[in-house]
């Protein structure tokens, strides 16, 4: 049993979990071609919320901040981002790809430039005042939730609005009786290489050094001498504008968004969170790959189960690792 | 004029004066030893030097100059390094990265990184593993390693011998007798034989202000003064 | 709060005397159906507030599933009252089903967070919440779903219900008030309402709610004791869960309709909140006084703010913040405001104040 664990954690650990999971679903659904559209949908889907999911969980891990108000960026880059696109539908229509492009990388640009104004201004006036006090934390950022959720009401309306998409990432292709979405393909490569960035930031420089650092030990890393509240502000820009850009990407996903849009996610992003283990990206992105695939198989093989089964997944991880799958070292 | 100076040095945690008046001078060079029972106010003490606790306005100078009310990081760019009780090594980052994070710009110096080697070679070895796998002994010498890394004027180590196996706390102290000949060292300590063979000016600490402070040498001549102030069974 | 010169306190509390003795009145002094509506939303609010005030005034947790166990206790009352028929047999199922549930889903919740980090709580208790809350949706058969489930109150309760007649045989009147089963409900509504009110306010006072206030008061001295934090807190979770629970029961028998606006929407969580930081957390009295103040303002500021935006009418972007669905957001302000420079809340700060002069 020992050999058997070591022999498993020298192959990956824990971050085998989503290929066991893959490999049941495979055999419970029994049809490969629906199987390899499922798991493209789970693994782009999985991509999006680690988008919404990494900031939060930086932040957390780096000052203990829990920002419940971190949904509002969601939604605010998904609302921000379609209204970019309608406004430059002609280029989206254009039987021009690289129109296609630039209207497309405009709008993601729009909702990341949002995301770091909005996130440079929500920890300065919001969180800056609050920190080490979890209660108030709580109480202000949810205040600042309710805001922002109202301003959107405000700006969009509560009607349903329609994302366009650009026209070269519309349909499908097929791979003999395998059909894969080409906006699914995208965001998860658009995901992937977010998360490469982040990645290498976060283990060649010397920034991401200080960030992770930082995660573990904040006052050793202050008696070092470096201010922390510089480097948490940029931090918190990030998060931000990456949810931004996840928000903004679901809405294409989507295709028809509300401002409930928020809250739903924020539920995900909360349930990825906790089962990745705060404070760490691997953890955020194998919780969001985990949430993906479950609720994609889920969703196909019973589902009346699917809406509980994120809730399932996450008490599940819980009473196994009570400080969730890949935590930061603390 | 001595390097580090408290001044009825008072600090609260939240609603609870833990420091009344802290009042002692550390001259410059060698070991100087703050003793005192556990609660007494040791650990607080160095905190608040370091500004990670918020001390009395004008109660701490450096080098003659006013530093109670900077910023842990401000204080720390001053010259002053800090070795917690619980080592705060980061365990998720590589022996090197750990050192490398405590340089000024990124890079090592040639020379005190092979001073470095020299006093601990267990970390030439273990440079790029991860600082969770080290032994105790090994975080402690990690720990110390990194406040020397740059050329500081004051090392301030919270309980280094906690928990380490004789032998290691033989090594360390050659060690610290060893830093203490460039830099000075503000060493709180439990071990009172450890304290003795280092310390050349001491300070005791009791009940949050100073109860004592003098030389090392008549300190440990003087074993009912110890046996008051200390409680010491040994 | 000291003890010397309470005049802060003193006021505090002859204000909630006040607001009792107006609820306590109120189908006399105010002969409208919409204001005994008001009277008997406020009274419902106290209990939830005041029992959502023993977990973040008192102990210092966050929980945003205190409307699940207030859906549990309503949905418990609905679905017996429908199936069983109006009896006071199905209301006592009701309520205990609601009760059972209740208590079952906080003990889970409670023993899961012995587990994991304290700061977890909030989050899983909102995914907790938002699952319930489909799920009490997708249910539909038993629930009612998205329309809820609409049904008759036990028989004294029935508008039609005469209490008492007259001579000529027609429902009697006290000062032009009818004396008919809806009077008996908001009666059986305040009186319900206050016992509950004041088993929280004793609670408070007890040697328990000493326990709770060491513990809010020293995080870390309290965490130095260990498991008993968390088994306390796990048992306040239980108290807090009934109360509202037992709210959520009285409320369904009342407006003989409950669905997921009424009983367990995210939105009736948000005004707790606001209404516990509002009146004020940690105090008790403030929750009388904040779920006044709410619930007034849900009902009357909407006018108030229709007549701004009409107003406003012409600037950009103005008429669309002050529309009366918009509410929200100036509660929204006003909520982060107090958290910033009045944590205490309306209560707090006059008993403070009081107490200083």
């Amino acid at each position: 049993m020992n050999q058997l664990s070591q022999t498993l954690e020298r192959f990956g650990g824990v971050y085998l979990l989503p290929v066991f999971v893959g490999l049941i679903a495979f055999v419970l659904i029994g049809a490969p071609s629906s199987w390899v559209t499922l798991t493209v949908a789970g693994l782009s889907m999985g991509m999006m919320i680690f988008l919404m999911a990494s900031g939060l969980s930086l932040i957390f891990g780096l000052m203990d901040v829990l920002n419940f108000g971190h949904s509002a960026f969601i939604s605010f880059g998904a609302f921000v981002s379609a209204s970019a696109l309608a406004y430059m539908s002609g280029w989206l229509g254009a039987d021009n790809i690289a129109l296609n492009l630039i209207a497309l990388f405009l709008a993601f640009g729009a909702a990341l430039a949002f995301g770091l104004v909005a996130g440079w201004f929500f920890e300065v006036v919001i969180i800056k005042p609050v920190y080490h006090d979890h209660l108030r934390q709580i109480l202000i950022t949810m205040g600042a939730l309710i805001v922002s959720e109202q301003i959107i009401l405000a700006v969009w309306g509560g009607a349903p609005v329609t994302v366009p998409r650009p026209a070269f990432l519309e349909g499908s292709w097929l791979f003999g009786d395998v059909t894969v979405e080409i906006y699914r393909a995208f965001a998860f490569a658009l995901g992937l290489a977010v998360y490469i960035a982040l990645y290498f930031v976060l283990k060649r420089t010397r920034i991401g050094l200080l960030i992770r650092a930082g995660v573990e030990n904040r006052e050793m890393v202050e008696a070092l001498g470096f201010k922390i509240n510089r480097l948490f502000v940029g931090v918190f820009m990030v998060g931000s504008a990456l949810a931004a850009l996840g928000g903004a990407m679901w809405a294409g996903y989507e295709t028809l968004i509300t401002p409930a849009l928020g809250g739903e996610m924020m539920i995900v992003v909360f349930i990825v969170v906790i089962i990745g283990g705060l404070g760490s990206v691997e953890g955020t992105l194998l919780g969001a790959i985990m949430v993906g695939l479950i609720a994609n198989y889920i969703g196909f093989l019973a589902p009346k189960l699917a809406l509980a089964s994120n809730m399932l997944l996450m008490m599940a991880i819980l009473l196994w690792r009570p400080s969730g799958l890949k935590p930061a070292v603390k | 004029m001595s390097l580090l100076s408290l001044n009825q040095m008072k600090t609260s945690i939240g609603q609870y004066h833990v420091l009344h008046d802290v009042t002692f001078e550390v001259p410059e060079g060698g070991v100087f030893v703050l003793l005192g029972r556990n609660g007494a106010g040791k650990t607080t003490t160095l905190r608040s030097i370091m500004g990670l606790w918020k001390p009395s306005p004008g109660s701490v100078h450096f080098k003659g100059e006013e530093i109670s009310g900077l910023h842990a990081s401000d204080i720390a760019r001053k010259g002053i390094a800090f070795v917690p009780e619980n080592m705060g090594v980061f365990g998720g980052l590589t022996v090197e990265e750990n050192l490398v994070l405590a340089t000024a710009n990124g890079k090592f110096d040639a020379q005190r990184l092979k001073r470095i080697y020299q006093l601990f070679p267990a970390l030439e070895q273990f440079w790029t593993k991860q600082a969770w796998s080290l032994s105790g002994g090994q975080k402690q010498m990690l720990a110390v390693a990194r406040a020397i890394i740059e050329p500081r004027e004051l090392i301030l180590i919270d309980e280094p011998t906690k928990g380490l196996a004789p032998s290691i706390i033989d090594g360390m102290a050659e060690a610290f007798a060893e830093i203490g000949q460039s830099t000075t060292i503000l060493l709180v300590e439990q071990n009172f034989n450890f304290a003795k063979r280092l310390g050349r000016g001491m300070a005791v600490i009791d009940d949050g202000h100073i109860a004592h402070t003098g030389s090392m040498a008549d300190f440990a001549a003087d074993t009912t003064l110890q046996e008051q102030l200390l409680s010491l069974s040994s | 709060m000291t003890h010397s010169s309470p005049r802060g306190a003193l006021f505090i509390k002859s204000v909630v005397l006040l607001i009792g003795a107006l609820l306590l009145f109120a189908p006399f002094l105010f002969q409208e159906t919409r204001s005994l509506e008001v009277a008997a939303r406020i009274c419902i609010f106290v209990v939830l507030v005041a029992s959502y005030d023993l977990l973040i005034g008192y102990t210092g947790i966050v929980s945003f599933a205190h409307t699940m166990f207030f859906g549990f206790g309503a949905y418990g009352a609905a679905i017996a009252l429908k199936q069983m028929g109006p009896g006071w047999d199905a209301v006592l199922v009701g309520v205990l089903a609601g009760l059972a549930v209740s208590i079952v889903v906080a003990i889970a919740i409670g023993l899961l967070s012995l587990r994991v980090k304290a700061i977890f709580f909030a989050m899983i208790t909102l995914a907790a919440a938002s699952v319930v809350l489909v799920l009490a949706s997708q249910l539909s058969d038993l629930t009612g779903g998205e329309d809820g489930i609409t049904y008759k109150a036990p028989q004294v309760f029935k508008t039609a219900n005469k209490l008492m007649v007259d001579d000529a045989g027609k429902v009697a009147r006290v000062f032009g008030v009818k004396l008919n089963g809806k009077l008996a409900a908001y009666y059986f509504v305040f009186t319900s309402c206050l016992v509950l009110f004041i088993l929280c306010l004793r609670m408070v006072a007890s040697p328990l709610g000493t326990v709770l206030k060491a513990i809010r008061e020293n995080e870390a001295r309290a965490e130095a004791i260990g498991y008993r934090v968390v088994a306390y807190r796990t048992f306040v979770f239980c108290i807090a869960a009934v109360a509202a629970s037992l709210a959520g029961s009285i409320y369904a028998i009342w407006l003989k309709y409950t669905g997921p606006d009424t009983a367990l929407s995210f939105t009736i969580m948000i005004d707790i909140l606001l209404m516990v930081v509002i009146g004020g957390m940690g105090t008790m009295y403030g929750a009388v006084i904040g779920a006044v103040l709410l619930v007034l303002a849900q009902y009357y500021l909407r006018d108030l703010m229709g007549a701004a935006s009409d107003a406003l009418h012409g600037i950009p972007l103005l008429p669309e913040l002050f529309e009366p669905d918009r509410w929200l957001l100036w509660l929204g302000i006003i909520f982060i405001l107090l958290v910033y420079f009045f944590p205490k809340g309306i209560a707090g700060t006059i008993w403070d104040k009081g107490a200083r002069s």
